[in-house]
């Protein structure tokens, strides 16, 4: 049958093409970016003290974020994960909100929520503490918008450990909390480490939110991204400088998170992978 | 030794109720149809599901009584659970499974089940047999006054089953702790325990040794799990004092027990004797049908013929030579059939 197999041969080729489309576009912009940036350029401008400090808040405040979300986000997942109560899927709903709202919306909520004028603003007053326009209020900005991708991964990740070794564990004379971290918590850890390098680098890209709720002001609450968007029209080299880092470091982090996840899928028959999509890797 | 008590207990289950009561003195095996509220019990024993009402006991250390508000947690029992799948820890060595419920015991247990050589090794790597003695062992290493088995069996294939079950039967033996295992095949029940309790639907049917239960099962259901042929038809008098069974088919079949009206008939597949030519014995009832199914069970085979399946030795098949197809003589005596009472067949 000729005319069936032409149309094979047809159809591989649309295919190919189409793929060989969508990772140019992908890839240009990336290229380009290194295509203007020697990396003698690029180490001189990490000297630049707009760049220096750029990266200074960005590392401490995306820090301090994620470490607030681990303590928080742990909990609340593995609640999320192990109980069903009513009002499940609204509390699910809920924590995965801020991942679809536009980060221009995240920024005025925060406002409205911790401004001067806003919810919390005035009993905030009380203490003494202005949360809008301060390094706090990059992190808390931060915070509220990589939190999702770290809980949502972890409720897989939790949600995928066999209930069976749990109550094994419980039957052993374990209690809860030794259940917790002697058996759940290892076996959900690759998942717990994916989400966390997906919300680090969610966090150290945020822009929306943080130029709303927290101003860019130079060594104090100007991120990378902010720093970048600032200096694009006056300095186009130390932007350009300032994107390769990021790229570099998103290369970096999407790397090891595979490399992490080949190792932990390698070693047990049951491992979470990457956004729940087990075997697309 | 010690008996553990489970009185009236209830657990909603998604289509009945489960409710039963149990004593296990030695060895008792649960045996039912998957879906019958067995695992269940086992975790309510263990404290992992919680029963509305109920007491559960091993001598006078109450794990759950509903009426004086006590519930022990799971780690408050001394229970040793053997999973169906064995849930062992994958992130830990062998030696750390066994240690896990008390570090200074491991030895003793490792050695005792053969597992020494393997300490190090990752539960994924061993085999189906060598979980199981994992299992066992990190269940005893606990040092429980009851012993829950879950489907201890199903996870093997068939070829280590038999090595598995002759080790564990030797096992559950030795022990002085009252053992409770379910299971879904009866033959493995048999094998292991020396009492079956036959559960469907979340209640008991029928509690016996397992010859007594095949002696005189208590309705149908028991007689076609214990493995019995079952016949329905019409019973009616016949001569002498003897009753005869029409059934369903046409065949006319006679039984030494009395009955009257629908009734089903259990007849065992090795009470059933085959020939080429009709029998000229004290057998009332003959069945002259082709043979539809041989199937080899190790050292016995399995025949079907016509309404029946008969078992015959591998070694009675070589000497008749009988195939598939060919029309034989499947007789059975009147004194080898019970009249079970009818119940109603569960469809799922």
């Amino acid at each position: 049958m000729p005319g069936r197999s032409v149309r094979r041969t047809l159809l591989g080729v649309a295919y190919v093409a189409a793929a060989v489309v969508a990772m140019v576009f992908l890839f240009l912009p990336i290229v380009a970016i290194f295509a203007h940036t020697s990396p003698a350029e690029l180490v001189e401008q990490l000297g630049n003290p707009i760049v220096r400090d750029a990266f200074v808040v960005s590392l401490k405040t995306s820090l301090i974020a994620q470490v607030l979300i681990l303590a928080f986000g742990t909990p609340t997942a593995f609640l999320l994960a192990s109980r069903r109560f009513r009002g499940h899927a609204f509390a699910v709903t809920l924590v995965e909100l801020p991942l679809v709202l536009p980060p221009a919306v995240a920024g005025i909520g925060l406002l409205a929520a911790f401004g001067r004028l806003g919810l919390l603003g005035s009993s905030l007053d009380a203490f003494g503490i202005s949360l809008p326009f301060t390094q706090t209020a990059v992190t808390v900005a931060v915070a509220y918008v990589a939190s999702p991708l770290y809980i949502r991964q972890a409720i897989a990740a939790f949600e995928a450990t066999d209930p069976d070794l749990a109550a094994a564990s419980r039957t052993l004379g374990a209690s809860p909390l030794r259940t917790f971290f002697r058996v759940i918590l290892p076996l959900a850890r690759g998942g717990l480490i994916a989400g966390l390098a997906l919300s680090f680098a969610r966090g150290l890209g945020e822009f929306g939110a943080t130029i709303m709720f927290a101003g860019s002001l130079q060594g104090v609450t100007q991120t990378v991204p902010l720093a970048i968007y600032a200096q694009f029209d006056q300095d186009f080299d130390a932007t350009l400088a300032m994107s390769a880092v990021l790229v570099l470091f998103s290369v970096a982090l999407l790397t090891a998170l595979h490399a992490g996840l080949t190792w932990q899928r390698s070693e047990s028959t049951r491992s979470p992978s990457l956004f729940g999509l087990s075997g697309s890797t | 030794m010690a008996t553990l008590r489970v009185d009236e207990i209830t657990v909603p289950l998604r289509t009945f109720r489960l409710h039963l009561s149990l004593e296990v003195g030695s060895t008792l095996a649960l045996v039912g149809p998957s879906g019958a509220g067995k695992s269940t019990v086992l975790r309510a024993v263990a404290g992992l599901v919680r029963p509305e009402s109920g007491r559960i006991a091993v001598d006078d250390e109450v794990f759950f009584d509903a009426d004086r508000g006590v519930e022990l947690p799971p780690e408050g029992r001394r229970v040793g659970l053997v999973f169906q799948e064995y849930a062992l820890f994958p992130h830990m060595t062998v030696r750390q499974n066994v240690e896990y419920a008390r570090r200074h015991a491991a030895d003793e247990y490792l050695e005792r089940f053969r597992i020494a050589h393997l300490e190090s090794a990752r539960p994924q790597e061993l085999s189906g047999g060598e979980r199981q003695r994992v299992a066992l062992a990190r269940a005893l290493a606990r040092d429980p006054q009851v012993l829950l088995l879950d489907e201890p069996l199903s996870a093997l294939d068939a070829h280590t089953k038999t090595t598995v079950r002759a080790e564990l039967h030797e096992l559950l033996e030795g022990l002085d702790i009252p053992v409770l295992l379910v299971t879904h095949d009866f033959e493995d029940a048999a094998a292991l325990a020396d009492e079956v309790s036959v559960i469907v639907d979340g209640t008991i049917r029928q509690t016996g040794t397992p010859n007594g239960l095949v002696a005189a099962p208590a309705d149908s259901f028991v007689a076609s799990f214990t493995g019995a042929n079952l016949l329905h038809g019409h019973a009616e008098p016949g001569a002498n004092g003897s009753m005869r069974v029409r059934l369903d088919d046409g065949t006319v079949v006679a039984t030494a027990d009395q009955a009257h009206g629908r009734v089903a008939l259990a007849v065992y597949p090795w009470d059933i004797t085959l020939g080429a030519e009709a029998p000229h014995d004290s057998a009332l009832n003959v069945i002259h049908a082709p043979i539809r199914t041989i199937v080899e069970l190790g050292n016995r085979v399995r025949l079907t013929v016509g309404p029946v399946s008969a078992e015959i030795t591998a070694e009675s098949l070589e000497r008749l030579g009988f195939e598939t197809g060919q029309v034989v003589y499947a007789s059975f005596k009147a004194t080898g059939i019970r009249v079970v009472a009818e119940h109603e067949e569960r469809t799922s």
